[in-house]
């Protein structure tokens, strides 16, 4: 697999290690991982890097991140990047609103690293 | 850290104690990797130098906590990371995500529930001379479970 540029969104510094590390034990090589603490840190960290997977927490301040995948969808250089949410919020309307605003995974914490490979290798276009 | 708990009542909420020590099972056998069972408190209580919060607002409102000394939140944030972590600010962002996602997998757990509460972003306090007085305190549920060795409480206040 070539080796991938990441956005990891989530307001704990803590998790956005725990889901690098993640990527890592499913066998995706990153070649560049740019973090982001909200919604609005993240579009303007989309503005300046080129990545090839966003993953991104729902519950954060600022703007949280159903906001970000709806603004996104917006962005014509944004365009095919797959977004993958990681969240607390486990309810179906989440899911729904999720999917619906551009997400094309979603996996709930806590979290294992096969769940990462189960959601996160598909939408690489690879077999998990 | 004192806690009023006069206030704690016998209730049919008391059928969520399950759900929550399942919830509390889960997210340390998973992100920690390590296997919890509840204890009794009255022998053993955490001292709560650190102590996370989240707020849940909608079909349930109230706050959920956990609470332990600060050698405890430092091993849980080293076996979140793997390693030492290396401020005090890494360990309260542990133990935050930690009471995040118990939160999120309680409420995930209790049917027709999740889709119409909402949870806060966690808050963590550090130091244990402090009091927390609740506005939610119609229903309270608690477990305390030993991590390492170590108490650690984490306690759901429910407005009735």
């Amino acid at each position: 697999m070539d080796k991938i540029r990441a956005l990891i969104v989530d307001d704990s510094s803590v998790m956005r290690k725990i889901v690098e590390r993640s990527l890592r034990q499913a066998g995706i090589e990153l070649e560049k991982v740019v973090e982001a603490s909200n919604g609005a840190e993240a579009l303007v960290a989309l503005q300046n890097n080129a990545v090839d997977l966003i993953l991104c927490d729902i519950n954060m301040p600022v703007m949280d991140g159903l906001e970000f995948v709806r603004q996104v969808a917006t962005m014509e250089s944004a365009k095919g990047i797959p977004i993958v949410m990681i969240t607390t919020e486990g309810s179906e309307s989440h899911v729904v609103q999720a999917l619906s605003a551009g997400a094309r995974g979603y996996i709930r914490k806590p979290f294992t690293p096969d769940q990462v490979k189960e959601h996160v290798l598909p939408v690489l276009g690879k077999k998990p | 850290m004192s806690t009023d708990t006069s206030f704690v009542t016998r209730s049919h909420e008391e059928n969520w104690l399950p759900v929550l020590e399942l919830a509390v099972e889960e997210v340390f056998e998973i992100m920690l990797g390590t296997r919890v069972k509840p204890v009794a408190s009255s022998e053993h209580m955490p001292s709560g130098e650190f102590t996370a919060m989240i707020g849940l607002a909608g079909a349930l409102c109230g706050i959920l906590t956990v609470s332990c000394d600060a050698k405890t939140a430092g091993q849980v944030a080293k076996s979140m990371l793997g390693d030492t972590a290396k401020s005090a600010e890494e360990v309260g962002d542990a133990l935050g995500e930690i009471c995040n996602m118990i939160a999120g997998n309680f409420k995930n757990k209790l049917a027709g529930t999740d889709d119409r509460c909402m949870l806060s972003v966690p808050t963590v306090i550090s130091g244990g001379e402090y009091s927390l007085h609740s506005l939610a305190d119609g229903n309270c549920v608690e477990t305390i479970l030993l991590f390492e060795g170590a108490p650690v409480a984490v306690r759901l206040q429910l407005q009735s």
